[in-house]
């Protein structure tokens, strides 16, 4: 057995070249996190613009292009990168694996992201962010109608789309290939059953708008005509595929979400979730109708009675495996013994929440009624109850749950009880009322609204509702700030929680388990605990453990096409060349060049403690 | 404990602000809560059935929550390991079967009126009315009667309104919430809708799809009138063909037909065939909005007339600022003041 050099690097450069999951977990954490206060702010600065009537502090194109960037930035650079994180920082975790499957891959996912995404925010200095929504709907996203925020818009999704795209093939492979000795599929932990099935929506969903991104570049740098209605094109094929994406997308979103309420509400009611193959079912089925529906967001443009109501019945539907879940996570709680830590705080603020949203949806589901609420501020607030009241409240469950196993600090109880409340309240203050203001004739996307028509009392609730709810975010910043400097060290398992993850040192050892475990049952730590045992039974002797070696590789390629993408922009095909020229040679180094990767010898004392 | 309290103080005060929100506070001509003809009833309708049944749904689910949450809370000092229940199958039955029925209960009336909807009626079942949409104004046509309109919409009551919509630049989407839902008006392609309005009044329209800078500012009023009131404003919307200008607003005529005839038309007539790039002004001086929300009086219009962008980003009008002087600015005004439709 060759042995190699462990190769130990510090610092920056061991952050640009790791291909360690929970590294890049990391990663994803402090670039989504970066980006949610980016999208954050921009939401805040809308906020303020609407707090009173014709107010003109951001009018106009300037109100557009924060509306653009704070939907984009929120859904594909704040939203899925911190689910990323969790998928990276938990996932392998819980099935007993050392790393994903394809280490590269998987950093190069996260550089193309960050990259993407960087690119797209630099449209802010670079003549003007997007203006056309982030539905980029058109005519208006054309050329004939909007700047060149919108060339961002394109190549910087394009790139950010491939690499979670990456991240999605690497996840299914993960989870079908490196599951632990007697781990079979329906005894897969919740969190990790939704990360499988989201990973085969981003599987099928991200190629739609892929294409559909390629289209409007062709449209909006080569001349074409693809969606040019004096020229033949068809503005409606746009939404079609965007929303064959979209719908998608969003249950991309909220399947996570979901299967960390599972955890996190097992854990703290110490009672194995109910209805467990129910549950898995509902995932898989509410996944696949998630393909079928994308037509509801289109009930207004003219697609006939027969579409409308088919894809309204088939909206409907999704309410079923919804309510299921709703049910079985009420009942894992009954009889159990429940603890309110701020983790599952957020997790019982989700419950009532996500059940709001996911009423207004079934609402929604109706034509003839959505023909009201289209486009109003009942849809805002619609989504933001499921998004933010469901996705964002379960991602704070999942911070607060995995802290101690991301970084072995357990985040402070009372600062992440106070930042809830802040946030909770503010949510309810800030999207309650825009249910009436859309029903009392409020459209969304609008940068201002006239006095007298009875839309004052409910926009300026709303604000101060955000406020509130900033006010939380930054009482979340500065737990993590004092919990670093001065935070609680973590136990192994801090919880008392059920599952792999919590069988290891917090925070996890390079290698992951020193032995790969064996697994008895759904909940493998729990069955062991009940067993009397401390620890899982080893599937394999102790033994020297191959790593893969840290690359520079991804994030060269990533820089690549991100020059390639301002190449694109300036019809500078010179600069596309030396992009798309970098990262095709990188491509080639890291074909030729094997990588023999290295060994360690895991940590005798940690074995025996 | 405290967290419930405040919780619980949360509830009433939401509750306030819903009644405060609907009831007081709304506009009834812009509402879709305060339904001024069958299409906007009949969609309140099903509003509330799916609300009620949805309340339903809530109502059970924050019982079983609340409960489990006093009930099953651990108390300081318990031990011991609480039943790991698996699941339950006649509990899970219960709650796959009993949605799809309440769905189904839902569904019916959705689909019929969904079609109901969709219909089209022909010329002698109602009154044709073709839309175009504009980045930032509406152009109201109405074929049988051979007159159009710009940024106001007449319609007689008690009758059925048929409109074909269509865009002329980008997608916009024509709302009037108390008289109905909406549809997307696209470029490139022609849509339907039918509306009624009962009473008349002044019901307020929106533009609801993101039309660029002033996709805000879009508004347009719906003016329904008696069936005898509408036929007398269509004869003196034909009328305009022929108005003469009084002797005090000469001046201000030739300005117009130097600067703005290019693009406005004053004659409702020629709406139909005159270059749409600009809201025919037949009628101009009735309106009680410039540009669909402005206020209307002298200064505002010579404002506009100096400078469209101040008051409305992003719209096509040039600015006559340095290219008319004042003394003509005022001589428009006049004139503009007499394009009413006696
Ligand atoms: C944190 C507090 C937030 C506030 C105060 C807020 C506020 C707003 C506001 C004022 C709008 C514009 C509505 C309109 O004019 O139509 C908006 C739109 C939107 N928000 Fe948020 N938002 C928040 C968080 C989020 C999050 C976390 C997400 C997603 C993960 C999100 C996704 C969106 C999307 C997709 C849009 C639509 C953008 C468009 O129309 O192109 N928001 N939000
Ligand atoms: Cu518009």
């Amino acid at each position: 057995m060759a042995t190699h050099a462990h190769p130990k690097r510090t610092g920056l450069w061991d952050w640009l070249t790791t291909v360690d999951h929970k590294k890049i977990g990391i990663l994803y954490l402090i670039a989504g996190g970066f980006f949610f206060l980016i999208g954050g702010l921009e939401a805040l600065l809308m906020r303020i613009q609407l707090m009173y009537p014709n107010q003109e502090i951001f009018v106009g194109g300037s109100f557009n292009q924060l509306l653009t960037m704070h939907g984009t930035t929120m859904i594909f650079l704040a939203a899925m990168p911190i689910i990323f994180a969790l998928m990276n920082a938990i996932v392998p975790l819980q099935i007993g694996a050392r790393d994903v499957a394809f280490p590269f891959l998987n950093s190069l996912g996260f550089w193309l992201f960050f990259l993407g995404g960087l690119l797209l925010n630099l449209s802010w200095f670079l003549g003007g962010a997007p203006d056309a929504g982030w539905t980029a709907y058109l005519p208006l996203s054309g050329k004939n109608y909007s700047g060149m925020g919108v060339d961002f818009y394109v190549l910087g999704l394009q790139i950010a789309g491939i690499g979670t795209w990456i991240g999605g093939i690497n996840f299914l492979v993960t989870i079908i290939n490196m599951r632990a000795p007697g781990l079979t599929f329906m005894r897969l932990p919740m969190f990790t059953w939704s990360v499988f099935v989201t990973s085969a929506l981003i599987l099928f969903a991200f190629p739609a708008i892929t294409v559909s991104l390629v289209l409007l570049m062709f449209d909006r740098l080569f001349g074409g005509a693809f969606f040019e209605p004096a020229l033949g094109g068809n503005i409606v094929i746009w939404q079609h595929l965007f929303w064959v994406f979209g719908h998608p997308e969003v249950y991309i979103l909220i399947l996570p979400a979901f299967g960390v309420i599972s955890e996190v509400i097992a854990t703290f009611s110490k009672k194995r979730i109910f209805g467990y193959s129910a549950m898995v079912f509902a995932t898989v089925l509410i996944g696949f109708l998630g393909f079928m529906v994308w037509v509801h967001h289109m009930f207004t443009v003219g697609l006939g009675p027969v579409a409308n109501s088919l894809f309204s019945i088939a909206t409907m539907l999704i309410a079923v495996p919804t309510g299921i879940k709703i049910f079985n996570w009420l009942f894992t709680m009954w009889g159990g013994q429940i603890r309110f830590t701020a983790a599952n705080l957020w997790a019982v603020g989700f419950l009532p929440t996500f059940v709001i949203g996911g009423m207004t949806g079934v609402m929604l589901s109706v034509p003839p009624a959505d023909y009201q609420f289209h486009d109003s501020y009942f849809v805002v607030a619609h989504f933001h109850y499921t998004i933010v009241g469901g996705m964002v409240f379960a991602l704070f469950a999942g911070l607060h749950y995995w802290w101690p196993k991301m970084f072995g600090k357990i985040l402070n109880e009372t600062l992440g009880k106070i930042g809830f409340w802040f946030f909770f309240i503010g949510f309810h203050l800030t999207f309650f009322p825009q249910h009436f203001l859309g029903l009392m004739g409020m459209p969304r996307r609008v940068f201002t609204f006239l006095p007298n028509q009875g839309l004052e009392l409910g926009n300026f609730i709303s604000t101060i509702g955000a406020f509130s709810m900033t006010i939380g975010t930054l009482v979340f910043l500065y737990n993590v700030i004092v919990t670093a400097t001065r935070g609680e060290k973590a136990s192994n398992d801090p919880w008392d929680a059920r599952t792999l993850e919590w069988t290891i040192s917090s925070p996890a050892p390079e290698y992951n388990f020193a032995q790969t475990p064996l697994v008895r049952g759904l909940d493998a730590f729990w069955v062991e605990k009940m067993a009397g045992k401390k620890k899982m039974t080893p599937a394999e002797p102790l033994g020297e453990i191959h790593m893969p070696s840290p690359s520079i590789l991804p994030f060269i390629m990533s820089l690549g096409l991100f020059i390639a993408g301002f190449g694109f922009m300036h019809h500078a095909y010179l600069i596309v060349i030396i992009g798309l020229g970098t990262t095709v040679v990188c491509m080639f180094l890291r074909s030729i060049y094997d990588d023999p990767g290295y060994h360690v010898h895991p940590d005798e004392e940690e074995v025996k403690a | 404990m405290s967290r419930w309290n405040l919780s619980w103080r949360l509830l009433p005060l939401l509750a306030v602000m819903m009644l405060v929100l609907t009831g007081c506070a709304q506009d009834p001509y812009l509402s879709a809560l305060d339904p001024k003809g069958p299409v906007a009833s009949a969609q309140l309708s099903l509003i509330m059935l799916s609300l009620y049944i949805m309340i339903g749904v809530f109502v059970v689910v924050m019982v079983i929550y609340v409960y489990v949450l006093f009930r099953f809370r651990k108390r300081p000092g318990q031990t011991g390991i609480p039943e790991q229940v698996e699941g339950n199958h006649k509990l899970e039955i219960i709650w796959t079967v009993i949605p799809l029925i309440l769905l189904a209960v839902l569904a019916v009336p959705t689909v019929s009126l969904t079609f109901d909807l969709a219909e089209k009626h022909s010329t002698e079942e109602a009154l044709q009315v073709k839309v175009t949409a504009h980045q930032f104004w509406w152009e109201f046509e109405y074929p049988d009667l051979e007159i159009s309109a710009g940024q106001d919409l007449y319609i007689p009551t008690g009758q059925k309104i048929q409109f074909q919509v269509t865009a002329k630049d980008v997608m916009h989407a024509i709302w009037i919430p108390a008289l109905g839902g909406k549809i997307d008006t696209n470029p490139g392609m022609t849509n339907n809708m039918w509306l009624q309005a009962d009473k008349p009044g002044t019901y307020k329209g929106k533009c609801a799809e993101l039309c660029g800078p002033s996709h805000a500012l879009m508004d347009f009023k719906v003016i329904a009138l008696e069936p005898a009131e509408f036929d007398k404003w269509v004869n003196n919307m034909k009328a305009t063909a022929t108005k003469t200008v009084p002797a005090s607003a000469q001046a201000g005529q030739e300005v117009f037909n130097q600067s703005c005839i290019g693009c406005h038309a004053v004659d409702a007539t020629k709406g139909v065939k005159v270059p749409d790039i600009a809201p025919n002004l037949a009628g101009f001086a009735d309106r009680t909005v410039l540009a669909g929300f402005i206020e209307h009086n002298n200064e505002n219009l010579a404002q506009w007339i100096k400078n469209p962008q101040s008051l409305k980003p992003g719209n096509l009008m040039p600015a006559f600022e340095g290219k008319l002087d004042e003394q003509q600015i005022n001589d428009l005004v006049e004139y503009m003041n007499t394009l009413t439709l006696e």
